[in-house]
């Protein structure tokens, strides 16, 4: 059976796996699916036709307010911050070559945390707490650049950069145990429920705030695929080959950081969407990235909303953090990982 | 294409490893880099593929120096196969010989019918279409490095760096790659670079042979014309016998050391 499809006119060529582009649909649909499940299902049930009704505008007051203003947003937020999470895990790989890399080794959460804490801890009161987000996206650029800053030597290789990334954020986290130890309870219970990442009370100017940042990083992210299938080969085969690494290497990182500490900045630090998302993409698609990247993106998007689907609905009326879910399943999802891995290492 | 070194000096840290040298590659011809462990054959490879840059001097392609050209235009026509590369998990010998098609596509252009062809061709050339679906990390060492060499030929470059190719190859092994080697250079005029530990094998298959020694050229030229004792021990300093390859005719060194005493006419030869 012919496994690959080219398409070719004069400008234009490129070839196609046929499964993976079968397989891509059914996560399309399945996103799709997430959109309409996600405002039904709730403590006061709804029919997917009434939901629809209700965003047409034709619905009863009360369903208006819980679909329009509660689920909608929330389903969203977590389908845009799943899929934001899922690709910058892929890029971050793909970029160190190391399939248990995760955002967070660039610093994105470590910075975002402290960032987030810190405000939290020392500016409560003072600053409207609106300003959270902002605080977060901007210490985990912060970070990540100071990491890499750090990891630079004529260049930067990935195992540099996972080094300095594990002990830059081994000091982030000791900075939030810190601030946590010196608040009040109160701050201490906001900063944990902010440090287990929770889509509670999203509204639309969170999906303001990521939709942008998706709509621009996801086709970025196709247009540099073609480089990082080349530098799975490794720094020199790929140089060889006319990968330009070294500012490649900066943009890849750089959206894979844009990408997260958006995320992050909305959702609060959910982990292991990230690590888990672009595996699973990987066993249904292939090893190409320009597939990969949506791949990723669909998977990340789909997990983040079956994680706050369940913490949202199984415990209710407590809305338990979504964190809580993703790293149930993460968490074990990477001791596998380790122990798949274990001759490689 | 020509291929020139000018001038190049390159340090490690402060340790510098080559200085002031000037080489200049026979087109169409096989070139092998010989000499001790640290006489910075590598590095003169990898500063001609550009995969490190040199302090001072250039590189030069038909005259014009690769830091002044882009990168992509660069791997168009010269390609470098990097010592003991590895391909990632699962990656089957035909994905990784499309990688080599890398420089000649874009956005938009992404497998053009040239691109298929010149993969066709390159498995061809390097045998190794039979196991065009197996992963490279299946594969014996010497199906292994004809794959990743299949993915140079993709590239489509008419000169092409090799750092020791034979590297970690049992001696069949090596002698097949070589072969190959020899094969692209004779029916399509390939210019081959490649950096080679085993001087005998250098001399049987090197048209031009240079000797390293002392952060720059010690020797070069036809393998007849400048392997000699003094050479030898220069470049390698060991004490040596050189006899005609019997099969080839090239020079063939017999090293020796303190290990079991010589013995025979030529052991009293050397003695005086």
């Amino acid at each position: 059976m012919k496994r690959h499809t080219t398409w070719r006119t004069r400008f234009f060529s490129v070839q196609m796996d046929m499964r993976a582009i079968r397989r891509m649909g059914l996560l399309v649909l399945a996103v799709l699916a997430a959109c309409l499940l996600g405002p039904s299902l709730g403590n006061t049930m709804l029919s997917p036709v009434t939901v629809v009704e209700t965003m047409m505008g034709s619905g009863s007051g009360a369903n208006e307010f819980i679909v329009n203003n509660s689920r909608v947003p929330r389903t969203l937020v977590a389908l845009l911050t799943g899929g934001a999470l899922g690709v910058s895990g892929l890029l971050l790989q793909g970029v160190v070559r190391n399939p248990l890399a995760a955002p967070d080794i660039v610093g994105v959460t470590g910075g975002a945390s402290v960032a987030a804490v810190a405000f939290m801890t020392f500016g409560a009161g003072a600053v409207s707490i609106q300003w959270i987000p902002l605080a977060a996206i901007s210490g985990a650029l912060l970070v990540s650049t100071l990491i890499y800053a750090l990891a630079w030597k004529k260049g930067v290789s990935p195992i540099r950069l996972i080094l300095i990334g594990i002990g830059i954020s081994a000091i982030m986290s000791a900075a939030v145990t810190f601030m946590i130890i010196v608040s009040s309870a109160v701050t201490a219970t906001d900063a944990y429920v902010w440090l287990t990442g929770s889509i509670y009370g999203a509204s639309w100017s969170d999906i303001f705030t990521i939709a942008p940042v998706i709509a621009l990083g996801l086709p970025l992210a196709v247009v540099f695929s073609s480089s990082l299938n080349a530098q799975q080969l490794g720094d020199d085969t790929s140089a060889g080959l006319g990968v330009r690494i070294q500012v490649d290497r900066i943009v890849v990182v750089f959206l894979s950081v844009v990408l997260a500490g958006t995320a992050v900045a909305v959702a609060g630090a959910i982990g292991f969407i990230g690590l888990i998302a672009p595996h699973i993409a990987r066993a249904l698609i292939g090893r190409s990235y320009g597939a990969l990247v949506p791949a990723s993106a669909c998977t990340g998007a789909i997990l983040l909303f079956a994680a706050d689907l369940i913490a949202r609905t199984i415990f209710y009326p407590v809305d338990v953090p979504a964190g809580v879910f993703t790293a149930a399943i993460g968490a074990p999802f990477f001791l596998y990982l380790l122990f798949r891995n274990r001759n490689h290492f | 294409m020509s291929v020139e070194a000018k001038n190049l000096t390159f340090s490690y840290e402060k340790e510098t490893v080559l200085r002031d040298l000037s080489i200049r590659v026979p087109e169409g011809e096989i070139t092998v880099f010989i000499g001790a462990n640290g006489c910075g054959k590598s590095t003169l490879l990898r500063t001609m593929a550009r995969l490190i840059q040199p302090e001072k001097g250039a590189v030069l392609l038909s005259g014009k120096s690769i830091s002044e050209l882009k990168t992509k235009e660069i791997a168009k026509q010269l390609s470098i196969l990097p010592q003991g590369p590895t391909a990632p998990e699962g990656l089957t010998v035909e994905q990784l010989v499309k990688q080599g098609r890398y420089p000649h596509q874009s956005w938009l252009k992404q497998w053009s019918p040239e691109d298929e062809t010149m993969v066709e061709n390159a498995m061809e050339a390097a045998a190794v279409t039979s196991f065009r679906n197996t992963p490279v990390d299946d594969l014996s060492g010497g199906q292994r490095q004809r794959a990743w060499i299949a993915m140079t030929l993709a590239q489509g470059a008419d000169t092409l760096l090799l750092d020791e190719p034979t590297t970690y190859l049992d001696m069949a092994h090596q002698i097949d790659v070589l072969d190959l080697l020899h094969e692209l250079n004779e029916q399509e005029g390939s210019t081959i670079v490649m950096v080679l530990h085993d001087i005998n094998l250098a001399c049987r298959y090197a048209d031009h042979l240079v000797a390293m020694q002392g952060k720059s050229v010690f020797a070069q030229g036809r393998p007849e014309d400048i392997v000699t004792n003094d050479m030898v021990k220069q470049v390698f300093h060991m004490n040596c016998h050189i006899a005609a390859d019997p099969i080839f005719d090239t020079p063939m060194v017999i090293p020796y050391g303190k290990g079991r005493k010589p013995y025979g006419a030529i052991a009293a030869a050397e003695a005086e």
